[in-house]
């Protein structure tokens, strides 16, 4: 993947497959670190399905046998020194508390780390294809907080849908503004 | 910035809108957002035809959605035409600047653009 962003759009894709109602999209900075988490609600994964899912030949897709998303991840963390860690709870076992919890930390002065790109298409994209989901997207740098929270928008839009064209350029402006703000973009 | 208050007033202009729209649309653009898709490019393409779709007028008759692996992994980015009545259309190696060109001819105009389709790859 060219962008860090393109894994985090695919990475999520699989807490929706899931059946996440809530994927909460977090990226922590410092100087040195950035830090990627995505957590989601949904059916989790039990110890035997977590234990595969790092292996390129596992995948839930019925198309082809191969599912290279985790590993990609995984790699672009790794090629700069870093790590990804994943825990889950499966809905059998934690009936109140499933879902799962995908963290990647990358060394940013690391001659191999992927840029984070164009993360605010990435946001566009999830809400387009997944409108009666919700995304809570934080980004934190030393230089301040940009906050998207799709729950926060359903409340102001009531029955209007959040992939409605003009909804969906509000969120690509509102972002864009906020990056603006603290001068990150 | 972008306030929640331009948002309601965003809710507002659209609550007539959407009582036309309902049920209205005919034609279906998918585009194939799996792991292969994604790396291949088919974000900015799904992008594309999203922006083209509303700025042409088409957004009563066609939507736009997503799918996962179409299961040419090599040929992503993918994106399949449905339209009542005829044949899917399978175009590959899509591109933003080739999507303008699907919307102009394709959707507005009714011609697939051949040169584009997984037929062409043979």
């Amino acid at each position: 993947m060219k962008e860090l962003s393109l894994n985090i759009l695919d990475i999520t894709e699989n807490s929706l497959k899931a059946g996440a109602t809530l994927v909460t999209v977090l990226i922590e900075e410092s100087e040195s670190l950035m830090k990627i988490s995505i957590e989601d609600d949904g059916v989790g994964m039990t110890g035997e399905v977590l234990s595969s899912v790092e292996n390129p030949f596992y995948t839930t897709r019925k198309t082809r046998k191969v599912g290279m998303g985790i590993p990609l991840f995984r790699f672009a963390a790794e090629q700069t020194g870093g790590d990804l860690k994943i825990s889950s709870r499966h809905i059998d076992e934690f009936p109140d508390a499933h879902g799962t919890l995908v963290c990647a930390t990358f060394n940013k002065a690391h001659i191999d780390f992927t840029p984070l790109g164009d993360v605010i298409s990435t946001v566009v994209t999830l809400i387009q294809g997944h409108p009666d989901r919700d995304f809570l997207f934080i980004h934190k740098s030393e230089r301040g907080t940009v906050t998207l929270d799709t729950r926060e928008l359903r409340s102001v839009l009531e029955e209007i849908p959040l992939d409605a064209f003009e909804v969906l350029s509000w969120i690509r402006e509102n972002l864009t503004e906020q990056y603006e703000s603290i001068k990150q973009i | 910035m972008k306030s929640l208050a331009e948002l309601k007033a965003i809710k507002d202009r659209m609550r007539d809108k959407i009582v036309i729209r309902e049920g209205a649309n005919d034609t279906r653009v998918v585009v194939g957002m799996a792991t292969c898709g994604i790396a291949a490019g088919a974000r900015p393409v799904l992008n594309a035809f999203v922006e083209a779709v509303n700025n042409e007028g088409l957004y009563e008759k066609v939507t736009v959605s997503q799918t996962g692996c179409i299961g040419f992994c090599q040929l992503e980015p993918i994106v399949e035409v449905f339209e009542p009545g005829k044949e899917k259309v399978t175009y590959i190696k899509m591109t933003p600047e080739k999507v303008s060109e699907v919307v102009e001819k394709h959707l507005k105009g009714g011609k697939v653009v051949t040169e584009y389709t997984v037929a062409s790859a043979n």
